[in-house]
């Protein structure tokens, strides 16, 4: 049985310092769009910046009616770093039509939202917007990097009792927003629901490898060398997958893809952090030939074990197919009379 | 005289805040302010030349392709290496989705839900607009929304994911496409032209296409009613409300020229001044910095610094102020096809002294739609099959390059210097950086600036609308615009 809440769930949709690229992703909702899809899951957004009618100083009395608690409304998305710079003034973004910072209205309406939810690494960790070289001192909600804290503290809880929930990924899934929103609606995602990041565990619990089709080149690896070859993107370009939290291969994006099957490296953007790899993005870090980022829960002498011997079995299809971009070498026809 | 400070916008990408002095109830003057800066070119210094690749595309959610290649192509020349042609058609195709998509998207989820406001009641087409585009619950913005949905898986084909996907590499592109694949491809583009033909132009997309003149426009709109497809009845609106006489902007137009290929570009490029069409030269680009709060003088780009002060003098904007010889450019899909000669486009300049409008703006991104999927289509039959994608070249210790594009919303640049095989430095100047930007030097307005000058407001209006149909109808990126 579906327990459903009495009233329409309602959505305050921010954005702080962000490239609007998560609100274009979920407007990518398969199969329906964004807004037929909320509909019929009855959440209703009461102002997107990109969606909503109103503008101006109707906008500006909806959200201090939402501060001051005069209006209620059930939860805060937020997509975009917390720019809280310089020296916490928060000068580097102003709301429009006013004086105060966003990270200002956003410490404030999450104090009155029921759920708080970061819509994106940079909402939820930071990211990109948050590096040292700026001085923007941007932040997410409750984490800068893999540091506790962000703008609203590291204990912070919201309405409901939950902490932020981090619907991380640059940009994250649509399904990831549009289902953690749903979830929400139904009154059934909780906190045991969210993994130490504050990640929904519906899709955090998978690795971005689970599904990958290049399955059969990481078995045997079988590494591409370049960009565009078809073989695993582990050894030598900088592929992340084998670490990275997400169902990307298993629910698939835009109709069926992934950053992996699409011949470049997954750059686990759903993780803390993901901005500073160890060395250049598109290249596997190694010592002595082991690369350093190893798939996740395996010992080192194990990798360097299997590796050797999955590279002694290698097919001459796969080792061959692993640095072309197109299919040379198919698999041998076997008569099944 | 009076003054109103507007902002937030919705439907606006991202963060824009404009200060109109009124008098006799037009806009007598205007100052346009980007309220956000996120310091992406300071980011981007100090990193491994190919990190660009991943981080610059991340200035913008809707721009990530277009950001995507003007930085491979930096990266490309700085590498010496020229993709083999699948790659540059691939590149192409990705590019025009983006653009593609970019374009429906404005019309049907930005710019036309204005049009159902209450301020229209009583119009005759008013109850029409507000059943096919008021915002979120509009018949037409959900149309487009599934057809957006469907169109994109174009870019999952091509790229895996849309937005900010790493397909695009300086030396081609990442994913080879197999014969089922370019059936998709064709299968994808199909589906989207119908939804096009059917419900945007209720016409083939040809016809409109090959519609070269005002009169045959007009004819074209009075052929059938009202109401038989969304551009009749934007441009029913547009001559209600007089919108060809609205938002005028500078008569010179700026295209870095898009979608090279082995037969030229398919819109080529150019400066357009006063009526006359000139080669693209950029030595006399310059940011001016007098009116943002940022630190320095006036440079072309290859020497530029990013460098912010919040405490600057007569600064009102984080956004920078190019100017090609100390002038003022639009640049969007209207200079564009101005500059590449479409004859439409052309005709509806001359009406508007040699200027866009509300009006030609919009026409000239709808036409765009016709032109870009035909293409697409042709491109797809052009990959060839079993031919490489990607050339694989190291990045030089010492380099420099640059990457011009066509964005859906204009010329966007990357200036790009690799010492040490890292980025030394790295400049970009937006779409909306040049269309957006603040007074410079001079005291010279930026083209919205402008074009808002003379715009209507109404007795009592604390959210002028006509403001509100100019600003949008540039489809500014303020993300862009100060990145």
């Amino acid at each position: 049985m579906v327990t459903r809440l009495k009233s329409r769930l309602s959505v305050l949709w921010l954005q702080a310092g962000s490239c609007g690229g998560c609100t274009m992703s979920a407007l990518g909702a398969e199969t329906l769009g964004l807004s037929e899809t909320l509909e019929r899951a009855d959440i209703e957004l009461l102002w997107h910046p990109s969606l909503a009618e109103e503008g101006g100083p109707e906008v500006l009395r909806l959200l201090e009616q939402c501060r001051s608690g005069e209006r209620a409304f059930d939860v805060l998305c937020v997509e975009g770093a917390l720019l809280t710079g310089s020296n916490g003034n928060g000068r580097f973004q102003i709301l429009a039509g006013g004086l105060r910072p966003v990270s200002c209205w956003v410490r404030d309406l999450a104090q009155r939202a029921r759920y708080v939810v970061a819509v994106g690494s940079c909402a939820a960790f930071g990211a990109i917007p948050a590096s040292p070289a700026v001085p923007t001192e941007a932040k997410g909600l409750q984490y800068t990097g893999e540091e506790p804290g962000g703008l609203l503290g590291a204990g912070w809880l919201s309405g409901s009792g939950l902490p932020v929930i981090n619907v991380s990924g640059c940009a994250p899934h649509p399904g990831w927003v549009v289902e953690t929103l749903m979830g929400l609606g139904q009154g059934i995602l909780q906190t045991a629901d969210l993994d130490s990041f504050g990640r929904p565990r519906f899709w955090a619990d998978h690795l971005v490898h689970h599904g990958c089709a290049r399955n059969e080149f990481y078995e045997f690896k079988a590494s591409a060398a370049a960009p565009s070859q078809l073989g695993c993107l582990l050894e030598n370009l900088g592929c992340k997958g084998t670490q990275a939290p997400g169902d990307c291969n298993l629910r698939l994006w835009n109709g069926g893809w992934s950053c992996p099957n699409a011949g470049y490296a997954c750059i686990n953007c759903t993780s803390p952090a993901f901005e500073d790899p160890i060395g250049a993005f598109l290249e596997t870090p190694k010592v002595a030939g082991v690369p350093l980022g190893l798939p996740v829960d395996m010992p080192k002498a194990w990798y360097v074990a299997l590796s050797v011997l999955s590279k002694s079995a290698t097919p001459d299809r796969v080792r061959k197919n692993a640095c072309e971009d197109h299919v040379v070498v198919p698999p041998h026809c076997r008569s099944t009379s | 005289m009076s003054e109103l400070i507007l902002g937030p916008f919705s439907r606006v990408e991202g963060d824009l805040e404009v200060r109109i002095e009124i008098n006799d109830n037009r806009v007598a003057q205007a100052f346009v302010a980007a309220p956000l800066y996120r310091g992406f070119e300071q980011i981007l210094q100090g990193r491994p030349a190919q990190d660009a690749l991943v981080i610059a595309p991340r200035i913008c959610g809707s721009c990530s392709v277009s950001q995507s290649v003007a930085s491979a192509q930096a990266l490309a020349m700085a590498m010496d290496v020229v993709p083999p042609a699948n790659g540059v058609i691939a590149a192409n195709l990705i590019l025009a989705c983006e653009n593609a998509a970019d374009h429906l998207t404005h019309f049907y989820l930005f710019f036309m839900p204005d049009f159902a406001s209450g301020t229209y009641g009583g119009r005759g087409w008013h109850d029409r607009a507000v059943e096919r585009f008021k915002a979120q619950s509009g018949v037409a913005g959900r149309q487009a929304q599934k057809a957006r949905v469907a169109f994109l898986h174009a870019m999952g084909i091509l790229a895996g994911k849309w937005p900010h996907n790493l397909a695009v590499q300086p030396g081609g592109t990442t994913k080879s496409v197999d014969l089922g694949e370019r059936m998709r491809l064709l299968a994808v583009l199909a589906e989207f032209r119908s939804f096009l033909e059917t419900t945007l132009f209720a016409d083939s997309l040809e016809n409109i296409a090959a519609l070269t003149s005002v009169d045959a426009l007009e004819r074209w709109r009075e052929e059938r009613p009202a109401e038989v497809g969304d551009f009749r009845l934007f441009l029913h609106i547009a001559e209600d409300l007089h919108l060809s006489t609205v938002g005028r902007g500078p008569a010179r137009f700026l295209s870095y020229g898009a979608f090279g290929g082995n037969d030229g570009q398919l819109f080529a490029s150019g400066l357009w001044r006063d009526g006359d069409l000139s080669p693209l030269d950029l030595a006399g680009l310059r940011e001016d910095l007098s009116h943002a709060w940022m630190c320095g003088g006036s440079q072309h780009p290859d020497d530029g610094v990013t460098m912010p002060d919040a405490d600057r003098l007569d600064a009102y904007s984080w956004c920078k102020a190019p100017r090609l010889n100390g002038e003022t450019c639009e640049v969007g899909a209207f200079a564009r096809q101005m500059v590449a000669g479409h004859p439409l486009i052309r005709a509806l300049a001359v009406v508007a002294d040699g200027r866009a409008s509300v009006q030609g703006r919009v026409v000239a991104r709808l036409l765009e739609l016709a032109l870009l999927v035909p293409a697409m289509e042709r491109w797809v039959h052009s990959l060839a099959g079993a031919e490489a994608y990607c050339q694989s070249v190291a990045v030089p210790d010492r380099a420099d390059g640059f990457g011009l594009v066509e964005a859906a919303r204009g010329s966007l640049g990357h200036w790009l210097s690799v010492e040490g095989g890292q980025i030394r430095q790295y400049q970009v100047v937006a779409p909306t950086t040049w269309n957006f930007s603040p007074r410079d030097k001079a005291g010279q307005p930026g083209p919205l600036e402008e074009a808002l000058v003379g715009a209507a407001v109404l007795p009592g209006e604390e959210f002028p609308l006509t403001v509100q149909h100019v600003i949008r109808s540039f489809d500014p990126c303020m993300r862009c615009a100060v990145h």
